[in-house]
């Protein structure tokens, strides 16, 4: 009898919620006039509200300090400028563990329930590609993702995501550049992280030096999870290869670099990828040892003594000790949120309607914009068959205790044509 | 006319009292039925009253459940121990990945073939687990986990290697008339009052005496007749089998799939929020789902700067709390409420 009562209820609700249907598309806000029609949940004249998603814990924390740099900065904008041409910006992120089960959870958070006008910044190609395909289907702005995957600008189905940061196509192509003019027969030896961010980097160095006389003569790759680089690193020596790649992230940069600095009987010119390439990463091997390793850089490294007196670096450090006080003002991690952030400014200057659709234009036709805390010579540019924003970057040789640049500023979209897949 | 107002009074005076009798017996005695009427009311009702995000959560608390539930059975009703249930998911999730990428099978169809995989890789884990108890079992449980993700990044022609297979969502058929999130909210809710009756039969069958019994005390229960290998044995292939179907579902509501998702951390964090929902009762997984999704957002706006520390301590202080997990604390909960009830009705 319980059971059939039981039964009852049960089948009772089901009809009772069947017959409540769906729920429609409930609507934002949208704007009238000249932008009649599009969305402006999220923006008022005098606010505006961004999402970030950022891996706050798990294996990949050391990047939560990006959020830091980003909040400084619209909080010192916020202060002193009056907000973006007069809004304010409120800036919330939220925690995601390098999950992209939980990112997709946040994303939906912050996109229905806190009404972010643009998610700006998710962190980590998984995380990223997990939420792209929601944020095009509810027509939110997935602005400055901070991943290199070349897959951002390639891909053409999903116009609401764009990248930021060089692509490590790009990035290789850069070392590619320099190898042509400085060891035009070099023989390569590539260790490199065996993901899409270590594939896409030897993926396009190999591509890069296509038709010329370099050729890479060994490749290793290694697991986020091994304990060690050495293995790998023996077997590369044993290439006799005279130019050694390192795509590594922090922890197993300085594992290969030491492993090279310990190995006397082969001396490559060293090549780190610019991931790795931080004062964190070269200090515990030893400066002396790490003389004359080349990387690549596209925006101001705090310790860098040359921006000491530099306007922008000057305002950055003011700016997070007054709002971030206890965090590492020379982490470069800090720079990098704050540089997104300045392009946001400027991205939101360029909009020609408050809405959601006037970002996501703004974003996809970038010309020229000139950021202050990117290396001088390099500006964002984008159009409609240019998903990149930052395609240009600088070589830099490990002199005595800092990076210095050399040479110029180097175009790769110039140089070697669109990034296609 | 005077006699029958007379005799009608106390029978009018008498029915109400009947009637308040009638209630109070109804829920001492049935008030688990209409609990558990009541919830399923809830969890129907639910979808149509949230935003989409909270349908989206709710969704990834029964996908954690139906999860849970596998794992209560081996570790809660079997004894054993288990770091590696994360792998088994994983299994489950990229099976319907990949059936759903390379072969476009429909979504519902790929679920038995995630649930028999994962169900003949636990049958095959279950071996090491006879010779295997306590510490040492956990070890080779725990390698498991650690092994399948360079595992799923080497098989990259099949599994996008580390860039992960994205797949297309359940489209919910237009008769329904539901949106996608209410859709796949219901897919979750079958496939999760499926798993917990068949679990909840099977609990009642000799298999759950013998279990019990397993876990108890092995000796005694070899004493008796049951068969340790055969029943330990099933005990992982079926808890494995459950873990598969909820990794099967997740692919569905995430419609991704990645390495990175199914790392050590997964297999832990399940293995906590079963012990902190409770070991060996039914309302544990539920709860043990609950705690998996929300808290980790909940340590996030209690502490910016180091949410992972929270997560930890309120583990903690649900240990201390609640040593039985939640299920428990409920349990003793609904104990001393109806021991107040029974002193106030003793009382008047």
């Amino acid at each position: 009898m319980r059971r059939s009562v039981m039964g009852a209820t049960a089948v009772a609700v089901l009809l009772a919620s069947a017959a409540c249907g769906g729920r429609g598309e409930e609507g934002g806000t949208t704007a009238q006039g000249e932008c009649k029609g599009q969305q402006t949940t999220g923006i008022t004249d005098k606010s505006v509200k961004l999402g970030g998603i950022y891996p706050l814990s798990g294996p990949a924390s050391a990047y939560g300090q990006i959020p830091v740099g980003v909040k400084a900065y619209f909080d010192s904008v916020n202060a002193e400028e009056n907000g973006i041409g007069g809004r304010k910006v409120t800036f919330v992120f939220r925690d995601d563990g390098y999950q992209p089960a939980r990112a997709v959870e946040e994303a939906r958070r912050l996109v229905e329930q806190e009404q972010v006008f643009a998610l700006f910044q998710t962190l980590g190609t998984p995380s990223t590609t997990a939420v792209w395909d929601y944020a095009g289907q509810r027509k939110v702005p997935q602005v400055f993702v901070a991943t290199g995957a070349s897959k951002w600008g390639t891909d053409k189905s999903h116009p609401w995501t764009i990248g930021w940061q060089p692509n490590y196509i790009s990035e290789a192509r850069i070392y590619a550049q320099f190898l042509k003019g400085e060891k035009p027969q070099a023989k390569v030896a590539v260790l490199y992280q065996n993901d899409d961010f270590g594939k896409d980097l030897l993926g396009g160095f190999k591509k890069a030096i296509e038709g010329s006389q370099i050729k890479v003569v060994a490749e290793q790759s290694y697991e986020v999870a091994d304990p060690s680089v050495d293995p790998q690193m023996r077997n590369l020596a044993g290439s006799g290869a005279d130019v050694f790649l390192n795509v590594t992230t922090p922890k197993f940069g300085s594992q290969a670099l030491a492993a090279d600095a310990k190995n006397t009987r082969w001396n490559p010119l060293h090549i780190i990828n610019n991931v790795a390439a931080s004062l964190t990463v070269l200090r515990p091997v030893g400066f002396p040892n790490v003389q004359n390793t080349v990387s690549a850089a596209y925006y101001k490294d705090p310790v860098d003594p040359q921006w000491a007196n530099d306007a922008e670096m000057k305002r950055y450090k003011a700016a997070m000790a007054k709002y971030a006080p206890n965090a590492d003002v020379n982490n470069q991690y800090n720079a990098f949120g704050w540089a997104a952030a300045a392009s946001f400014h400027k991205t939101m200057q360029a909009m020609k309607c408050p809405t959601r659709e006037g970002l996501r234009d703004a974003m996809r036709n970038l010309k020229d914009v000139r950021v202050d805390m990117l290396l001088p010579g390099i500006s964002l540019n984008t159009g409609a068959d240019d998903g990149f924003p930052i395609e240009s970057m600088q070589l830099m040789r490990f002199k005595g205790e800092r990076w210095e640049l050399f040479g110029q500023v180097i175009d790769t979209r110039k140089e070697f044509g669109p990034v296609t897949h | 006319m005077t006699e029958s107002t007379k005799q009608a009074a106390p029978v009018a005076d008498a029915a109400p009292a009947t009637g308040r009798r009638d209630v109070r017996a109804l829920l001492q005695e049935r008030w688990q039925w209409l609990a558990a009427a009541a919830l399923v009311a809830a969890v129907c009702f639910a979808p149509f009253q949230l935003v989409p995000f909270r349908v989206f959560q709710l969704t990834m608390v029964l996908v954690y459940a139906v999860a849970l539930l596998g794992l209560n059975l081996l570790v809660g009703h079997a004894g054993q121990i288990s770091l590696g249930h994360g792998a088994f998911f994983a299994v489950g999730a990229y099976t319907s990945a990949i059936l759903l990428h390379d072969h476009g099978l429909p979504h519902l169809v790929t679920l038995p073939f995630a649930a028999a995989l994962a169900f003949v890789l636990g049958l095959g884990l279950g071996v090491p687990a006879l010779r295997l108890r306590g510490l040492y079992l956990a070890l080779v449980t725990l390698a498991i986990a650690i092994f399948l993700v360079p595992l799923i990044k080497r098989f990259e022609s099949v599994t996008g290697g580390a860039m992960g297979l994205t797949l297309e969502k359940p489209v919910p058929p237009a008769w329904t008339g539901l949106a996608e999130d209410q859709w796949l909210y219901f897919l979750a809710l079958a496939v999760t009052a499926l798993a917990f009756a068949s679990v909840y039969g099977l609990l009642r069958s000799r298999v759950g005496r013998a279990l019990h019994a397993i876990r108890d005390n092995e000796a005694a229960a070899e004493v008796m007749g049951v068969k340790l290998s055969f029943y330990k044995t099933l005990a992982f292939a079926w808890s494995a089998m459950l873990a598969g179907v909820a990794g099967c579902v997740y692919t569905w509501t995430i419609a991704f799939v990645a390495p990175d998702s199914f790392t050590v951390t997964l297999s832990i964090t399940l293995l906590a929020g079963l012990v902190v929902g409770g070991l060996g009762s039914m309302a544990g997984p539920v709860l043990g789902g609950l705690f998996v999704v929300y808290v980790p957002s909940l340590s996030q706006d209690i502490n910016k700067g180091a949410p992972g520390v929270v997560f930890g301590l309120l583990i903690i202080v649900v240990m201390l709390v609640a040593p039985t997990g939640l299920a428990g604390l409920a349990g003793r909960a609904a104990r001393s409420t109806r021991k107040v009830l029974q002193k106030e009705r003793r009382n008047a």
